[in-house]
């Protein structure tokens, strides 16, 4: 038996491929998953793939299934991802908070499709922003992440894959019916050097416990059979991971799982920002929309008007002060009602303007366009 | 020194003792299952390091939060699918689901099923106490047609789950159903299935005194024993029929099902990963 791994070279893949490949480049060997689309592409690659490289697959029998089962395999210390879509992500939200409460690395990937409820399977949406924060119950922080192309589908997959680790959080891994059926080239760096970009998560100490932090607020993980007698609980828990039913410990418990993610943002945060230096008008955008936006702004700064694109590549936790800086006014792109646009007034000290679709397509870049010139009153 | 006490001594090895008292009611049944798993454990010489055990939410649900083994309690219904990524991830680790009849019936059903289906390699204990214990003894998945609980007030028109049957059903390799009265047959058949592969199911019919039984003429811990003794028969060849669980009536045991070799989904998944190296070219 030999193990086959990707070559050097270009690769023509839709999204869902390359976030398959990115994961199991970025060391996934585990997936657990119930088809979906805009996704189901990515579980089909891993059950391809993933034997290959002497990693496994399993097909559940639901999405809370899935993601219970990927929280099991991250303890043995396997890298672990799922992948669905909205309704997917609304049966998997108890679970998130799980992983959240047990501190496990998961990647868990969104391809957005119209919504609420089954809405526009196969076609784009961006309706579940405030979901990949909020959508287990409870007051956490959680990361999430969304390229706008499939080369950045693939390498994004390694930025998942550390944080989750380095966090010892889950990471929502978005991307939209666009990004997962749309193909494009993509370039395969040698395997060397792809593997200098895997960080690993922290190993516990012999005698530490499971749930004791260290200076930046995350506790080293221990695995299963080791000897490490873990035991790990959904209730509120203390340093050995024992219940502890007080207002203390959750003060201190709730308290070090936002910090331990708010505290290391500015490491977590990566946006593109395009255009932006000189801009009267910025056009916030993600993902596959952001597509246009930039198309949009091209033709608005050829027209005479100073326009800017500011790309949030990581979504949460929300890169803040790259609206705080500019002094331009906003425009927010989104195939929502409105939902980042809100993130973006509870920072900006200038206007803030929606721009909204409410899924299916994105916007032209003449909409953006016409919007632009607008707000900048030309 | 006596072997009671020796026992005692390796029994609490495994045991977070540090956490006791525990928070079940006094004359509650899962501490005779718990002890009857952690004395087969013993008498199987198992490695702890190697032994997991995951439970979900409910009373059973936290017994996993007292042996001193690498043990979860997860959410409610999901302990078997949890169970499923720790034994698919790492196969040569010894994975037992030990949780309650709601957690692994009703909010877990489908988990249950498709598991047994699949044939991971886990066992299940099953504590069956008639009804939703933690939240004040609602009527649950397992309560016989007839019974009261504070959500059938006016008695249950709801019938059970034929747990040994719809185990057997899903090909599960071994099945048994014993009651807290048959503490040494328990053992025995947790001790037998800990030594076999696949899915093993062990349902235990366990007193909840507390919230069941005194709603059902059974007030005491002991009344309940007592109903579990005379009432309880022995048959390793059950009907279907006879398998059921009726209000207050016969309790059939034994062990229903015992087959050796057959594969387990983390056998057939090796033969998987060979294939995948072995086909075509790179």
């Amino acid at each position: 038996m030999t193990e086959k791994h990707l070559k050097e070279g270009y690769y023509f893949w839709s999204g869902d491929v390359a976030a398959a490949e990115g994961a199991i480049a970025a060391g996934c060997r585990f997936y657990a998953g119930y088809p979906i689309t805009p996704s189901s592409e990515i579980a089909e690659q891993m059950a391809l793939r993933l034997p290959q490289v002497g990693g496994r697959f399993i097909e559940m029998e639901d999405e809370i299934g899935s993601i219970a089962a990927i929280i099991g395999a991250s303890w043995t210390g396997e890298r672990a991802m799922t992948a669905t879509a909205g309704p997917g992500i609304s049966l998997m939200n108890e679970n998130i908070g799980l992983a959240v409460m047990t501190e496990v690395p998961i990647v868990v990937v969104n391809a957005m499709r119209g919504a609420p409820s089954t809405g526009l399977p196969t076609l784009i949406g961006q309706g579940d922003l405030m979901q990949a924060r909020y959508g287990s119950h409870g007051s956490y922080e959680i990361i999430s992440l969304y390229p706008n192309s499939i080369q950045e589908t693939f390498d994004l997959m390694f930025d998942a894959f550390n944080l989750a680790e380095k966090y010892r959080v889950p990471v929502i891994y978005l991307l939209d019916g666009l990004l997962a059926h749309m193909y494009e080239r993509v370039y395969v760096p040698p395997r060397e050097e792809w593997e200098k970009r895997i960080v690993r998560r922290k190993r516990a100490r012999k005698g530490q416990l499971p749930y004791e932090p260290d200076e930046d607020l995350v506790p080293p993980m221990p695995l299963i059979g080791e000897g490490f007698r873990i035991h790990a609980t959904g209730l509120t828990h203390d340093e050995r991971g024992y219940p502890n039913l007080t207002p203390q410990a959750q003060e201190k418990l709730i308290r070090r799982l936002n910090e331990k993610i708010l505290r290391h943002e500015r490491e977590i945060w990566k946006v593109e920002e395009f255009m932006t230096e000189d801009a009267d008008v910025i056009v916030v955008s993600f993902g596959g929309e952001s597509r246009a936006v930039k198309a949009a702004v091209k033709k608005a700064r050829k027209e005479g008007i100073k326009a800017g694109m500011l790309r949030l590549i990581t979504i949460w936790p929300f890169p803040w002060e790259y609206i705080r800086k500019y002094s331009a006014d906003f425009i927010v792109a989104e195939l929502n009602y409105g939902q980042i646009y809100h993130k973006v007034r509870e920072y900006a000290e200038t206007k803030v303007h929606k721009l909204n679709k409410m899924g299916g397509e994105i916007h032209t870049p003449d909409e953006v366009l016409k919007r632009i010139r607008e707000v900048s009153g030309k | 020194m006596s072997i009671m006490e020796d026992l005692r001594r390796e029994e609490e090895k495994l045991l977070r003792t540090e956490r006791l008292p525990h928070v079940w009611c006094p004359g509650c049944g899962i501490g005779i299952v718990l002890n009857a798993f952690l004395r087969s454990v013993l008498r199987r010489n198992m490695d702890p390091n190697k032994l997991v055990v995951v439970s979900g939410i409910g009373c059973t649900g936290r017994a996993a939060g007292y042996v001193n083994v690498d043990s979860f309690h997860t959410t409610h219904g999901r302990a078997i699918p949890f169970a499923v990524g720790i034994k698919f991830a790492r196969p040569d680790l010894n994975v037992v689901v030990f949780s309650g009849d709601g957690d692994l019936f009703a909010i877990g059903g489908n988990h249950f099923i498709n598991a047994a289906r699949r044939n991971h390699d886990l066992l299940i204990i099953a504590v069956n106490n008639f009804t939703y214990g933690m939240t004040g003894g609602q009527h649950g998945p397992t309560t016989p047609t007839g019974a009261y609980t504070t959500t059938t007030p006016y008695g249950n028109p709801d019938r059970p789950f034929n747990i040994p049957h719809l185990a057997i059903s899903l090909g599960a390799p071994y099945v048994a159903r014993w009651t807290t009265y048959h503490v040494n047959q328990l053992q025995n058949s947790i001790h037998k299935a800990l030594g076999m592969k696949g899915f093993r199911v062990i349902e235990i019919i366990s007193q909840c005194p507390t919230v069941y039984g005194r709603r059902n003429y059974m007030r005491s811990p002991l009344s309940m024993m007592e109903y579990f003794q005379k009432n309880s028969i022995v048959k390793n060849d059950a009907t279907f029929e006879e398998m059921e669980l009726t209000y207050n009536g016969k309790i059939v045991v034994g062990e229903f099902r015992s087959v050796e070799d057959i594969p387990t989904y983390e056998e057939r998944y090796e033969d998987i990963i060979r294939r995948a190296q072995n086909e075509g070219g790179d």
